[in-house]
């Protein structure tokens, strides 16, 4: 088969047409977003993430959860479809719904209860879908949300395989007292999503803790004895600490929806 | 050419005038979400999105069965469609705004609708959707009117116009794609997380978008004096019946592998839906899909039934209304039930929300007939004289 | 077919609906007076820029202080006007809590006297006032 000059360079033009666009759509499907860097370039390796042991709360204290929704100025609407919530309790079949037909499990953790809250994924779905970086990755692991910038068309809600997110139906201030419980941290308005941000407004990096790793430290005596532990995951001191109680109490790590491939930042001791 | 949409019989006005309510009521009931917020719809924290990008989704196949037509007529030379193509390309310039309005009112803050292409964002596929959705609508707008303006004043058709209707075919294909990937990239909704969907949805598209265009040319030849070919409809609706099956077809596939597997998650949507576990709100529209897309492709396989006129509006119609009601209600919403930790919350579109959707209807017919008038008008002035493209 | 009194009527009257936000207020009167800025007593001599700059941008700068804090964590301004003066990026603590205590009056006024609404106070709290 004789190829002709002109015909080659027709084959060459649709073969590199053929890479760009197999290029672009590998960037597509690989999903891969961008990462937003920190002013302090020293926090860009680390990798916050959240320890929780369920079988070190007591049943029927919610002290987390009120101090989150108290900083945060998450409101409480009455109709259950438009609530908001950051932190909340469940129970084990619905945190690790893949464990849902799991008869042992779910007897021996019955009256365990699980708290669920953003992730912060180290391959966010959310991140991926959104149209506009609203939503996005820092690079100390923390998935945050620009609140100025979400436009409010639920893609991460729908992206989400742990329904962390909350989407403002209504004014958020319907559901506040006025003036709102802590005047020093914004609300939201009506019409965008929004969710955990492990505290980004406090100084994690450095003296302070999330709210309720603090309310729990603060019930329970001291950060040595709290159900909810938060740290550096990349930190050798952090992951020591972690093995330790590990050892101590003869616990193993489980994290949320494996199956989703979104590398979830949240651990469950149990 | 406009001038044409001015002048028109008293039922014309009349049916303009009942659009133009139903958009007016809608708009004013848009109003009220605008200052309550989505709260007036009945949507909520584990159904996050309903009715409109139901809609939204539906009408994106619309869009795209235009190319149902413009590819047999300018590749494959089928000159009886000569005289409906332009009915195609209006149809798909109507359903994309259509789609645009729908994705619009369905934001929480639609003030802001300008980020999309202030923060470009080449990972999401929502902005590649409203990307190539405005291409499509400017495409078909471009050359729907420019050939008919070069028919009404007996020239050519500008060069441009040929590549664009060349482009204009695979970008058919790939609104209704890339809108199947919205759904079918998220691994957090086992329900949508199938490879079949992309191809269901042309599938589905091009069996209700035709079906739509022979209703319509049915309704045009009773009540105008144009006449769009026996021939054209009875290739359209062997084009919706082959469609028709298929889409079938891709909906089995999905029976199969969702129970044939016994995988949980992706099982317990279906079971939501066949069998109502977790509630029933759904399954009477599922079977109703079910039972009336089989009598559908009843009617169109066998010749008798397609070619009468009377049996086939009443396949197109039942065919019409259970994809929209399959990619509506049976497909957005159930991809939420149940909910990411196993809770079976419902959903079902409250009466303002309903309002507001037909709102969008009215616009979109509203802005179909009177583009539809003007085709229609010089087709007649021109008359069948053959004009080479 | 071509009616050239009828069109020019018609762009006379588009015209003159067009430009109503230009002479509306001319017409009728209505036309306010230009607010007077209150600067509050709690206020230094200083801003964290130079008052033309401030009246010129002020809302360019709260931009970028938004994008620094939400997207980036960097809290710290330091002042191109006055070099080696660091500010804490933020509008209900440094702006209005430490110098501008008086937001209807300084804000207020003004954006009401020029229509505009910003929506920064929709979220953010007025601590005091």
């Amino acid at each position: 088969m004789e190829v002709t000059r002109r015909e080659f360079i027709k084959l060459a033009g649709l073969a590199s047409a053929g890479a760009v666009v197999t290029a672009s759509s590998g960037a597509l499907l690989t999903g891969c977003s961008p990462l937003v860097g920190m002013e302090d370039e020293s926090l860009n390796d680390t990798n916050m993430g959240m320890i929780t042991i369920p079988s070190r709360c007591e049943e029927g204290c919610t002290g987390c959860i009120d101090a989150c929704n108290k900083m945060h100025n998450v409101p409480k609407h009455d109709n259950k479809d438009h609530e908001i919530k950051w932190i909340w309790e469940t129970e084990f079949p619905h945190a690790f719904t893949e464990y849902m037909e799991n008869e042992i499990l779910k007897e021996r953790m019955e009256h365990v209860p699980f708290l669920v809250m953003c992730n912060h994924c180290s391959n966010p779905a959310c991140v991926r879908v959104c149209p506009t970086q609203a939503t996005f990755r820092r690079k100390d692991g923390m998935v945050l949300m620009d609140y100025h910038r979400c436009i409010g068309c639920r893609f991460c809600v729908a992206a989400c395989p742990y329904g962390a997110r909350s989407f403002n139906f209504k004014d958020p201030k319907k559901g506040l007292e006025d003036p709102v419980p802590n005047p020093n941290f914004p609300t939201r308005t009506k019409g965008v999503v929004e969710k955990c941000n492990f505290c980004s407004e406090r100084d994690i990096h450095g003296s302070e803790l999330p709210y309720c790793v603090e309310a729990c430290a603060n019930k329970k005596g001291g950060v040595e004895a709290s159900a909810l532990i938060f740290g550096d995951l990349d930190n050798p001191e952090f992951k020591e600490r972690i093995e330790k109680i590990q050892k101590d109490e003869k616990l193993i790590p489980l994290r949320r929806k494996e199956i989703a491939g979104t590398q979830p930042k949240v651990y469950y001791l149990v | 050419m406009i001038e044409k949409a001015l002048k028109g019989s008293k039922k014309y006005w009349l049916w303009l005038g009942f659009c133009a309510t139903l958009f007016g009521v809608g708009a004013g009931f848009y109003i009220d979400q605008l200052f309550n917020g989505l709260q007036i719809t009945g949507m909520s924290r584990d159904v996050s999105w309903g009715f409109y990008l139901a809609n939204f989704t539906f009408f994106v196949g619309v869009a795209a069965s235009g190319v149902m037509l413009v590819l047999p007529y300018y590749l494959h030379d089928q000159k009886e469609f000569g005289k409906i193509t332009i009915l195609g390309e209006f149809l798909a310039v109507v359903a994309c705004a259509m789609c645009i309005t729908f994705v619009t009112i369905d934001l929480g803050r639609p003030d802001r609708l300008v980020n999309l292409f202030l923060h470009p964002t080449f990972n999401s596929i929502l902005f590649f959707d409203i990307v190539v959705l405005s291409g499509y609508l400017l495409i078909n707008i471009i050359v729907g009117w420019s050939i008919l303006d070069a028919e009404h004043k007996g020239e050519k058709p500008r060069r441009f116009v040929k590549p664009l209707i060349y482009l204009s075919i695979p970008w058919a294909a790939s609104i209704h794609t890339v809108t199947a990937f919205i759904y079918a990239g998220l691994a957090a909704k086992p329900f949508w997380l199938t490879a079949v969907m992309a191809p269901r949805f042309l599938a589905t598209a091009f069996a209700a978008g035709p079906a739509l265009l022979i209703i319509i040319c049915l309704i045009l030849r009773k009540y105008t004096d144009f006449d769009p070919g026996k021939i054209a409809i009875k290739k359209l609706s062997t084009i919706v019946t082959y469609a028709a099956i298929a889409g079938f077809f891709f909906l089995l596939c999905e029976f199969f592998t969702a129970f044939y597997s016994g995988g949980a998650e992706h099982t317990a949507t279906w079971k939501y839906l066949l069998f109502g576990e977790g509630g029933s709100g759904l399954q009477p529209y599922m079977w109703g899909v079910l039972i009336s897309t089989v009598i559908a492709i009843v009617l169109l396989v066998n010749p008798k039934t397609r070619y009468r006129d009377d049996t086939l509006v009443i396949a197109c119609v039942l065919l019409f209304v259970s994809i929209w009601i399959d990619k509506g209600l049976l497909l957005v919403i159930p991809g939420f039930i149940p909910n990411p930790l196993h809770e079976f919350n419902q959903y079902f579109p409250t009466l303002k929300e309903a309002i507001i959707t037909f709102g969008v209807w009215g616009l979109g017919f509203m802005v179909l007939t009177v583009l539809y008038k003007i085709a229609i008008s010089v087709k007649m002035e021109v008359g069948d004289q053959d004009i080479e493209h | 077919m071509y009616d050239t009194s009828k069109i020019v009527i018609g762009i006379i009257v588009f015209l003159a609906v067009f430009t109503i936000p230009f002479w509306y207020s001319q017409v009728s009167g209505d036309a306010d007076e230009m607010p007077e800025i209150v600067i509050a007593p709690e206020a230094g001599d200083q801003c964290v820029e130079d008052v033309d700059y401030m009246r010129a941008k002020h809302m360019d700068l709260l931009n970028t202080w938004r994008n620094d804090v939400v997207r980036g964590a960097d809290r710290e301004y330091e002042s191109d006007a006055y070099p080696g003066v660091i500010y804490d990026k933020s509008l209900t603590d440094t702006c209005l809590g430490q110098c501008h205590t008086n937001k209807s009056e300084f804000c207020d006024q003004c954006h009401t006297y020029v229509n505009v609404e910003p929506g920064c106070w929709e979220c953010h709290n007025i601590v005091g006032e």
